[in-house]
């Protein structure tokens, strides 16, 4: 055992990984009087910059409550183009769009908006960019008398023991806490210490994600064209830009990437067409592996994982992200119960209460995920015509279209107080 | 034990000789399980799923009385003395000191000090263990703001006498919280054959339903030591959810007892 003398630093708990999950669930705590020491590897100015972190990410209704909860919305909220409408289409590159298609409509929610959660006119949700998130984050993380960060910072080993845990960083100083969460990501080696093993594949898929500036507004429309190759998303930004997230078979996704910028605005117009007017590039592109990972359990001794460490999954839906807050909003709230009455918060009990809560939501829409990916990245006609079926079933029967935009909306299932819009 | 004729209260234990409240055979039982205190699937499982909602029920129940304000807020006990009866492993006094109460608990199995003891440093809280009876405390003149009698009255041996000895450790004005189980049939299926016999949740023997204790016995053994029951609140087990709730209108098996001490001292 540790003497006291050997610690440096103390905490309540320790959350390796400093980016969007762990900062706000550093946040999340911080609000309630649970103090975090937060480790990152990256130095906190490098991260904001675009050449960081060129994606966006669908921040759903229920996760802008999350946030707005947390005071940093406000900061958010300028930069954050509402979605009122969701346009799903299957196609190709020779016949086009298919004419069965999936139509989700803001308003169409109004009918449902008897419940407390949704208010009547609430859009769908919100499309930012990742670096506005981060810096709205990183502002408040600055502030909150809370949270130590330690930044840029390598965690070299976390002890967990019955009676606490001790992290141990790269330059020798101790970290003395109750509990250790790991945001460290989808190769979380808080995670692979701990012996958690996971279901991990990749997909034979890359993302190419980039911005461009159109003549026409978007008036906050989102598609998602089911392109054989994967799927072709275009995301309203501010300011006539829409954000897109172009999966693709992999090989041409090096050879796309290789294109000068003419050829490959080119390549990109001929996908997205012609209903904004002429497209311009508006920053550079990025390109992101394509994977699915689900760990088989989100907790151990005095460790519990959230976000990418715990499930990744194919951006089809826009939904990783919005995993990753709902898990914070349930391991802040089952920590904060915990404080309130005085138990460790690192028992067993305690993080029993937040793998049951978060599994069975992830596990179903990683599942989900998964299957949409397969079902329409190809181009065989009679799965074409099956999908396109489907996509205009759900479209003829309201109370599953409307079960599904709830989904999409983060608003399904036992919610976190933060979700509801109460107070942690 | 045959379980479907509860037995005759002739096998109760004899009164110990020197009038001490402690059950040396209760004693020998628990402090053979010590070392489980701790573990939440071990023999007292049942008392970790408890634990949330007492803890709960004895913090805002301090909270209103002493008029500490938002129950929310960290450390809401601040400064409030506490002695915990029969404290175990200390399940109850280290949330109890986290939330800002200073703590002793007192045990009469050595074992338990040392677990609850042990337990305590590694965790770094400061809390003040004996192994002692609740008239050797009476015995020094100490008096605490609150005296937590948790699940120990079912296992003393003369209840008035232990109450009484527990009551003169309370300051005049300060409270008493009583929690145990009700001597009904209800509590004999449940608890006995219940929770021993059938889900296995306690080793069978763990509780003597003879020794469980009536509300209006209870109520009339604090009176005369000078204690005035204020709530009285049933604690119900729901086994499809597997949680524990508070019920006011049910105090069948589990129940919950707050009283004050009234200024005069007990005879």
């Amino acid at each position: 055992m540790n003497d006291k003398n050997d610690v440096d630093i103390r905490a309540d708990v320790l959350i390796a990984g400093g980016g969007m999950a762990g900062m706000t669930m550093a946040l999340a705590l911080s609000h309630a009087d649970v103090r975090a020491v937060v480790v990152e590897r990256q130095a906190p100015t490098g991260m904001p910059k675009l050449s960081f972190d060129g994606r966006t990410s669908a921040i759903a209704y229920g996760s802008a409550r999350i946030f707005d909860g947390l005071g940093v919305w406000s900061a958010m909220v300028d930069d954050a183009e509402p979605i009122l409408d969701v346009r799903v289409a299957d196609g190709n590159l020779t016949e086009g769009v298919s004419p069965l298609f999936l139509h989700y409509d803001h308003l169409e929610l109004s009918s449902d908006c008897h419940d407390s959660v949704i208010t009547p006119d609430a859009p769908l949700g919100y499309i930012l960019e990742n670096r506005t998130i981060r810096r709205a984050l990183a502002d408040a993380v600055e502030n909150s008398e809370n949270i130590e960060t330690l930044a840029p910072s390598d965690l070299a080993s976390v002890d967990r023991t019955a009676f606490g845990v001790t992290g141990v960083l790269a330059d020798g100083r101790r970290i003395k806490a109750a509990l250790a969460i790991g945001a460290d990501g989808r190769n979380s080696p808080l995670r692979v210490a701990a012996g958690i093993a996971a279901t991990d594949f990749r997909y034979p898929q890359t993302s190419i994600v980039c911005t461009v500036a159109h003549d026409r507004p978007h008036n906050g429309v989102a598609v998602e064209l089911f392109l054989p190759g994967g799927p072709f998303a275009m995301l309203p930004l501010p300011g006539q830009r829409t954000n897109i997230v172009w999966s693709e078979n992999s090989e041409l996704v090096t050879s796309l990437m290789a294109l000068d910028d003419a050829a490959f605005l080119a390549e990109v117009s001929r996908r997205f067409g012609d209903w904004l007017g002429a497209l311009t590039l508006a920053g550079p592109r990025f390109s992101y592996p394509l994977g699915f990972l689900h760990a088989e359990r989100y907790t151990e001794l005095r460790l519990a994982l959230i976000g990418d460490a715990a499930h990744a999954i194919h951006p089809i839906a826009g939904q990783g992200f919005n995993m990753g807050l709902r898990d914070v909003a349930a391991l802040a709230e089952v920590i904060v119960d915990a404080r309130r009455l005085g138990l460790d918060i690192g028992d067993a009990t305690v993080l029993a209460r937040y793998e049951r809560w978060r599994r069975f939501d992830n596990t179903l829409l990683a599942t989900m995920c998964d299957g949409l990916t397969r079902l329409f990245s190809n181009d065989i006609p009679p799965l074409r015509l099956a999908r396109d079926i489907g996509l205009a079933s759900v479209e003829k029967i309201p109370p599953l279209k409307r079960l599904f935009m709830r989904h999409a909306m983060g608003v399904v299932g036992t919610l976190p107080r933060l979700v509801k819009g109460e107070l942690l | 034990m045959n379980i479907a004729n509860p037995p005759k209260r002739s096998d109760q234990a004899a009164p110990n000789p020197s009038r001490s409240t402690i059950d040396d055979a209760e004693i020998e039982k628990f402090g053979k399980m010590a070392e489980d205190w701790w573990n939440p699937d071990g023999p007292f499982k049942p008392l970790h799923a408890l634990n949330p909602l007492r803890i709960q029920f004895i913090r805002d129940q301090l909270i209103q009385h002493f008029q500490r304000g938002d129950p929310l807020k960290p450390t809401p006990l601040r400064g409030l003395t506490i002695l915990d009866i029969g404290c175990g492993g200390g399940l109850l006094c280290e949330p109890m000191t986290r939330l800002g109460a200073m703590v002793t608990g007192v045990d009469a199995a050595d074992r338990n000090i040392d677990i609850a003891r042990t337990h305590a440093q590694r965790m770094e809280l400061s809390i003040d263990y004996r192994c002692a009876a609740a008239e050797d405390l009476a015995a020094e003149g100490l008096a605490f703001d609150v005296v937590l009698n948790m699940e120990v009255v079912e296992h003393v041996a003369e209840v008035d006498l232990f109450l009484n000895a527990a009551a003169r450790l309370v300051r005049p004005g300060g409270l008493m919280i009583v929690a145990t189980l009700n001597r009904t049939a209800k509590s004999y299926a449940l608890a006995i054959v219940g929770a021993e016999y059938i889900m296995r949740w306690l080793p069978v023997g763990t509780h003597d339903w003879l020794k469980f204790v009536r509300p209006s016995e209870l109520a009339r053994s604090l009176r005369t030591a000078n204690m005035k029951i204020e709530t009285l609140t049933g604690l119900t087990y729901n086994p499809l959810k597997e949680t524990w709730s508070l019920n006011e209108r049910d105090l069948g098996v589990n129940y919950i007892a707050t009283a004050i001490r009234t200024n005069r001292l007990p005879a």
